[in-house]
């Protein structure tokens, strides 16, 4: 539901810098994203159809680059995977620890005719 | 040929929000956010917050909503400033719209302003509007695996609200579960059960905020 938002400001960002290099159109939009940005593919494939019509980006590819969640332990200072909900410190067991990597949403680059 | 963009992908929003920020700083006004699906109670609960601290700190509203005056009303009502937001179609709010808000108060007169952004407990917590903090409220009637199955907003919370415990024997809440959920995806923030039109818990809740508005101040 969120991808909607989120597209229309890809999509803003990405029309603009397009323009400004002289782009005929924009032929791929790579991001990077964490998953625990929890954004559905199929759904950010949908608004970038649904809102790029008439604009630059029409017919662009997407491409996610998905990054998993990872943790830093204050206390022990290991770092780990996990997965959505439960990251306390498996050498330690401290349930307050920094997430350091998986909630990333970024546009990286593009690729575009001239 | 590849350009490099490099930018966050709510870049705009985001840097409004810093401006938001650097100007409530500038005139000591703290800002919270608060999150919760429609009709967990969160203009009642407003309104008990303002109504417990209101002879400490001054207070304005800033009410979202997809339409209507319904709430800004209920604010005005007790003689607090409100601006109303109605975003039309959309279903949380963004840092320009509270930039334009902002633009109808005397900043001068406010300590703490309270943000009831639109009822959804998904695409808000993308939003950083440019708060010191977030309370997300959850009502018992909505259930207890709320957490698990809206997991990202209930992360981002500083203080999570479980309002309306004054019914919990009718419902089929099990706290104890709610509690565990929220401890696995979110370790650090207190939770406060309350009922905001009966006054339970209220002292606790405003407790913690009142604390944290004087170490953000300082």
């Amino acid at each position: 539901m969120h991808e909607f938002g989120l597209m229309s400001s890809i999509l803003d960002t990405v029309n603009s810098s397009a323009a400004e290099a002289g782009a005929s159109r924009v032929v791929e939009i790579r991001l990077t994203i964490g998953e625990m940005a929890q954004v559905v593919e199929e759904a950010m494939v949908f608004a970038l159809e649904a809102l790029s019509e008439g604009t630059l980006c029409e017919g662009a590819k997407l491409t996610i680059d998905f990054i998993e969640p990872r943790s830093r332990c204050p206390e022990c200072g290991v770092e780990f995977e996990h997965g959505f909900y439960n990251r306390a410190c498996p050498e330690c067991g401290n349930p307050l620890t920094d997430i350091i990597a998986g909630k990333e949403m970024y546009i990286d680059s593009i690729e575009v005719d001239i | 040929m590849q350009l490099d963009i490099g930018k966050p992908i709510l870049d705009k929003n985001d840097r409004l929000a810093e401006e938001n920020r650097e100007l409530l700083d500038a005139h000591g006004i703290f800002m919270l956010n608060i999150l919760a699906s429609p009709g967990s109670g969160k203009t009642s609960t407003i309104l008990a917050t303002i109504e417990a601290l209101r002879s400490k700190y001054s207070f304005a509203v800033i009410e979202g909503d997809l339409a209507s005056k319904v709430d800004s009303e209920k604010i005005k009502a007790a003689g607090i400033p409100c601006v109303q937001i109605n975003t039309g179609g959309i279903c949380h709010l963004e840092s320009n719209m509270i930039a334009n808000a902002l633009k109808a108060f005397d900043l001068d007169s406010i300590d703490i302003l309270l943000v009831e952004n639109v009822g959804n407990l998904v695409c808000t917590t993308d939003f950083y509007l440019g708060e010191n903090a977030r309370a997300v409220i959850l009502s018992v009637p909505e259930g207890h695996d709320k957490p698990v199955k809206y997991p990202i907003i209930f992360q981002e919370a500083d203080a999570v609200v479980l309002n309306k415990v004054d019914v919990i024997d009718y419902f089929d809440f099990n706290e104890r579960e709610f509690r565990a959920s929220l401890s696995q995806i979110n370790p650090a923030a207190p939770i406060f059960p309350i009922s905001a039109t009966k006054g339970t818990g209220i002292k606790a809740w405003t407790g913690w905020l009142d604390s944290i508005v004087i170490e953000t101040r300082g």
